[in-house]
């Protein structure tokens, strides 16, 4: 018994409750923020501190207390391999957001509900990767559910409330699913213990039960993650989102949906998973290419970078579709690695938007290594990491999944997990391309070229020409155009040092576990042989 | 014969029906003075109080008391066990469903407390209607045979048509209380029949003889009563299902909850829809419980239109009070559902129980409503046309109701932080797919979704920021039922354990 993973929950969770006391009336939350949010980071690092790691397939520092009995509800929490990762990572990503609020007063105003808004989501993310019981992971699945709502329905862009309600009803609808399947685990075992669960491998749960609740928890997951086609909610959540909400949307709440898999999906059902595994993949791969196709597509930067999530998604969950340990720990990594990047990307976009006041590529125009060099390189070190360069953190994810995809699991389709394995390739490729296409456009070039929206039309000649000789031409008209080729002046202030404060640790993890992936593997691969168990290897 | 009265199993109720009395007496005889209606009020206060502690004292001691009992040798001819049967019994269901009778109606009377004091209402009529309502609430539940369950029942319906009509100089009162003596007539005359053929059939009004009899084969009679039966189950169904507000009996709520004074329509959404609960529960269960087969498939598609039906309406009201009505309709679906997984055996392995389920969903629910009555009530005093606009801003005008309004929104939804919403939903899940209804699981997971959408838009309008709307003198008895109401939500929210044991 340890009280640690408790006092984890509890310091956002209490620091979220004073923030409603009239002391905060009126003053500045930032610096509170970033106290709270760095003392949950600081007891997540004693709680890695304190992890054995020798024995890292074990759940460890565990809390168990009966909550309600009635409704077979515990409060178990602890941490193994599989979640210490994640649990760090949030708790890294909270605090780096409220760094970057301390100079960024969020736009919809109101600093304080803000900072109280993402407290809360802290502790329903962290709350979930400490869950051991079926029905308290799904509470704190929930969670997040009506903060994050709130972070983009007030702080977001102009088509905020859309963007917000779809993402919620989206949500809302795999949550209700994967009640259903977890309830069905429940009536055919008896427990909502997961770590009982998966010690059993699935005996006792018969073939079909296995194979509904592994579509129910699959289906619901598979919408947080996001799995093709079941995506579609994310691109406008990511583009109108704040940008802190933007990095926890996709640097934590998609890692909570391939959490799922880890934990429960594949553990508890193993029959299941080998059953629907083939068309988990399918998915997967259709996602990477999809993924890929739609941000060759894209002119907003965000909106993009929300689009390559589809498609780094797809590589976790074709990771986790070989049911090997391989891909098992492809998937962990992709996991820890995707939050890293494209959290760092999404808050490099953030700050481009602000500089430029738009996000879109084609009227930002190109030079962005010469207008903001610091900027401009960070976005490439990000964009290079995301497209999978060895030794940066983006590849190790992508390469062990194909790898793993190379030698699926005994009881799955050695010649279908190739061809998935070949699509997943052409993936990288496509990745490469959007990611190369994105910079050239953006970073390379020189500052003044502007490649303006829709047919250019800048001079009465070519009005001319479009209208026919007939048309009376008007000079306000003529006026209109030039003044929409024509930029407005743009603030050139680089980098500062709060966004550098913000920005370097991701920088630096990026390249840690590029260069050293074992430090990450070490942790996971005996909690995947764990989860594994005597089930399917290989 | 004599019979002997317990008159401590009946204690709950005939505390409500002697403060009725005494209310009407006070009412006639004191001199009319401002303060008068305040002492009405508080007089009702202290019998709903009263009769409340004593069904807590009940309940602590555990102790199950039967009165108005039928020896076995008496009546019923062969359909009579070998026990007496008994017309009033208090046991736990009992006691849970009168704990929930009365707690609401301590909201209820508060509400009305300021209802009574802004419109022309006469006070002493209100409250003696109320207390005729709560006392029929508070029987029902007790009742274990067909003629105390109709004549509690019609107790319970029989005030709310006048509580609805005494706003006497609004016109859509009078109209809501034409729709509801209508349907309710009608509904009573439907139940009645089934009622009256199923005492053809049986031979007996006591809900456990009844059970006898099906125990039992009849070659004697065709199809061994058989086509009667399903007859009756289903007009009985009928009946039960106009007051619970279930398709396809349902039209009548939206308008009615619209033209009653808001206390009533908390009292119909709550009280009245609780007492329409228990009753079905006691026939289908008690008397029935052998008839599954044929009451559980209506009685799961039943549910599945109902929620549907309900979201779906609910959807498009721009009135606080009637989006509230459908989402009671909705609501009343779920509460429904896990009925449908009733089995007279039980579940091997299995502790719960479609009953407990329903029952926990219900209480769960009674809590949630009633803040968010409670917080409409405020809101409707200020502003007379009560559209949803009218809350914008309310979290940033007067938090302390905004939050409140928020939270119970969010609880009916089913989100955290309402756990008590959420819990109350996994309680019924549950039920339904370890009953192995799977479908109806999904159409319930559908159905979800689509209530998040309105009660999300609503809340989302409470943090919209708006022009400073005149801000009014908190009302006391409305601030703290909407205290009572919160409190017992929070409660529920942290301990759940607190209802699932009470139904153990």
């Amino acid at each position: 018994m340890s009280a640690l993973p408790a006092v984890l929950l509890a310091v956002p969770l209490l620091g979220a409750a004073a923030l409603a006391l009239p002391v905060f009336r009126g003053r500045s939350t930032s610096a509170y923020g970033i106290a709270v949010s760095g003392a949950a980071l600081v007891l997540a690092l004693v709680v890695a501190a304190v992890f054995d790691y020798r024995d890292a397939g074990r759940i460890q520092l565990g809390l168990d207390v009966p909550w309600s009995p009635g409704l077979g509800l515990r409060f178990h929490l602890g941490v193994d391999g599989i979640s210490l990762p994640l649990v760090v990572l949030t708790a890294l990503l909270v605090f780096l957001c409220f760094v970057h609020l301390a100079r960024h007063r969020p736009e919809g105003g109101r600093p304080r509900a803000l900072a109280f808004t993402l407290l809360v989501l802290e502790v329903g993310m962290i709350g979930t990767f400490l869950a051991l019981d079926l029905l308290l992971f799904f509470v704190f699945f929930e969670v997040v559910l009506v903060p994050m709502y709130f972070v983009i329905a007030i702080w977001g862009g102009p088509a905020r409330r859309a963007a917000a309600v779809k993402f919620i009803l989206y949500t809302l609808l795999g949550s209700a699913l994967l009640l259903i399947g977890l309830l069905v685990v429940w009536a055919q075992t008896g427990t909502l213990d997961i770590a009982d669960l998966a010690a059993r491998h699935g005996s006792g749960i018969p073939r079909t039960a296995q194979v509904l609740a592994f579509l129910a928890i699959g289906v619901g997951l598979a919408v947080k993650t996001p799995m093709w086609p079941l995506h579609t909610w994310l691109p406008d959540a990511h583009t109108e989102a704040p940008t802190v909400g933007s990095v926890l949307l996709a640097g934590v709440l998609l890692k909570m949906g391939t959490y799922g898999f880890a934990r429960i999906a594949i553990p508890v059902l193993p029959e299941g998973a080998a059953t629907l595994a083939p068309w988990l993949g399918a998915f997967a791969v259709v996602g990477i290419v999809y993924g890929s196709l739609a941000c060759l597509a894209q002119r907003d930067l965000k909106r993009m970078i929300a689009y390559s999530s589809v498609g780094h998604m797809g590589f976790v969950l074709l990771g986790f579709a070989t049911l090997t340990p391989v891909g098992m720990n492809a998937a962990l990594f992709g996991n820890v690695a995707h939050g890293l990047i494209t959290g760092l990307l999404f808050f490099l976009a953030g700050a481009v938007k602000e500089r430029y006041g738009t996000a879109d590529m084609v009227r930002m125009g190109g030079g962005m290594l010469r207008r903001l060099p610091y900027i401009g390189s960070l976005l490439t070190f990000a964009c290079v990491a995301s497209l999978g360069l060895p030794g940066l953190a983006g590849f190790w994810g992508e390469m062990l999944a194909l790898l793993g995809a190379f030698r699926p699991a005994a009881a799955l389709s050695r010649p279908l997990f190739l061809v998935f394995m070949a699509v997943g390739g052409l993936g990288t490729v496509l990745t490469a391309a959007y990611f190369l296409v994105m910079l050239s456009r953006v970073t390379h070039g020189r500052p003044t070229e502007t490649v303006p929206a829709g047919p250019p039309l800048t001079s009465a000649e070519e009005i001319r020409e479009v209208l026919g000789p007939g048309e009376p031409v008007e000079p306000v008209a003529t006026g209109t155009a030039v003044a929409e080729v024509e930029e407005p002046a743009r603030p050139t202030w680089d980098v500062t040092g709060h966004e550098l404060a913000a920005w370097l640790p991701l920088v630096a993890l990026t390249l840690a576990f590029g260069l050293w992936p074992k430090a990450l593997l070490a942790v996971t691969t005996p909690a995947v042989q764990a989860v594994l168990g005597q089930g399917v290897t290989p | 014969m004599i019979q002997g009265i317990d008159y401590a199993a009946v204690a709950a109720p005939l505390v409500v029906a002697l403060t009725a009395g005494l209310v009407l007496v006070l009412d006639a005889t004191l001199p009319a003075r401002p303060g008068g209606r305040r002492l009405l009020g508080g007089v009702t206060l202290a019998g709903v109080a009263a009769a409340l502690a004593v069904v807590a004292v009940q309940a602590v001691q555990g102790v199950r008391r039967e009165t108005f009992c039928v020896p076995a040798s008496l009546g019923g001819g062969e359909s009579a066990g070998s026990q007496a049967s008994c017309s009033f019994v208090a046991d736990r269901f009992t006691l849970v469903i009168a704990a929930v009778v009365l707690a609401a109606g301590l909201v209820v009377v508060l509400l009305s407390m300021s209802e009574v004091a802004i419109a022309r209402t006469p006070a002493g009529e209100w409250y003696f209607l109320l207390l005729a309502t709560l006392t029929g609430a508070v029987l029902l539940p007790a009742s274990r045979d067909l003629i105390m369950l109709v004549v509690s029942l019609e107790l319970v319906s029989l005030p709310v048509f006048a509580l609805t009509a005494l706003r006497r100089y609004d016109g859509r009162a009078s109209e809501a209380a034409l729709k509801l003596l209508l349907v309710s007539v009608v509904s009573t005359a439907v139940m009645l029949f089934g009622v009256s053929l199923l005492y053809g059939v049986t031979g007996s009004v006591h809900l456990d003889r009844i059970a006898t009899f099906y125990a039992t084969a009849h070659p004697q009679m065709p199809y061994g009563g058989a086509g009667v039966t399903t007859v009756a189950v289903v007009l009985v169904l009928a009946g039960f299902a106009f007051k619970i507000a279930a398709v396809p009996f349902h039209f009548w709520a939206g308008d009615v909850y619209r033209g009653a004074p808001v206390p009533v329509a908390a009292l119909l959404s709550v009280i009245s829809k609780a007492a329409g609960f228990a009753g079905l529960i006691l026939i289908l269960t008690v008397a029935l419980s052998r008839q599954a087969a044929i009451w559980s498939p209506v009685i799961a598609i039943v549910a599945a239109l109902t929620m549907t039906a309900g979201n779906v309406l609910a959807l498009r009201q721009r009135h606080a009070v009637r989006l509230l009505a459908w989402s009671s309709v909705a609501q009343s679906g779920y509460i429904l559902a896990p009925l449908a997984a009733f089995t007279a055996t039980g579940r091997a392995g299995h502790t719960g129980g479609a009953v407990s389920a329903s029952v926990a969903y219900l209480v769960f629910y009674a809590a949630m409503n009633l803040v968010a009555f409670a917080v409409v009530m405020r809101v409707s005093s200020e502003r007379e046309r009560n559209t949803l606009d009218d809350y914008r801003g309310m979290a940033l005008r007067s938090p302390a109701s905004g939050l409140a309004l928020a939270f119970s929104l969010v609880c009916l939804a089913g989100l955290p932080p309402g756990l008590a919403g959420l819990f109350a939903k996994v309680v019924v899940f549950r039920e339904i797919v370890a009953g192995g209804l799977g479908w109806l699981a999904v159409v319930m997971a559908v159905n979800t979704v689509v209530g998040l959408y309105y009660y999300i838009a609503w809340t989302a309008r409470l943090f919209t920021p708006a022009e400073a709307g005149g801000r009014q003198e908190a009302n006391a008895p409305v601030a703290v039922a909407a205290g009572i109401a919160l409190t017992v939500t929070v409660v529920f929210s942290v301990v759940p354990q607190v209802v699932l044991s009470a139904l153990g």
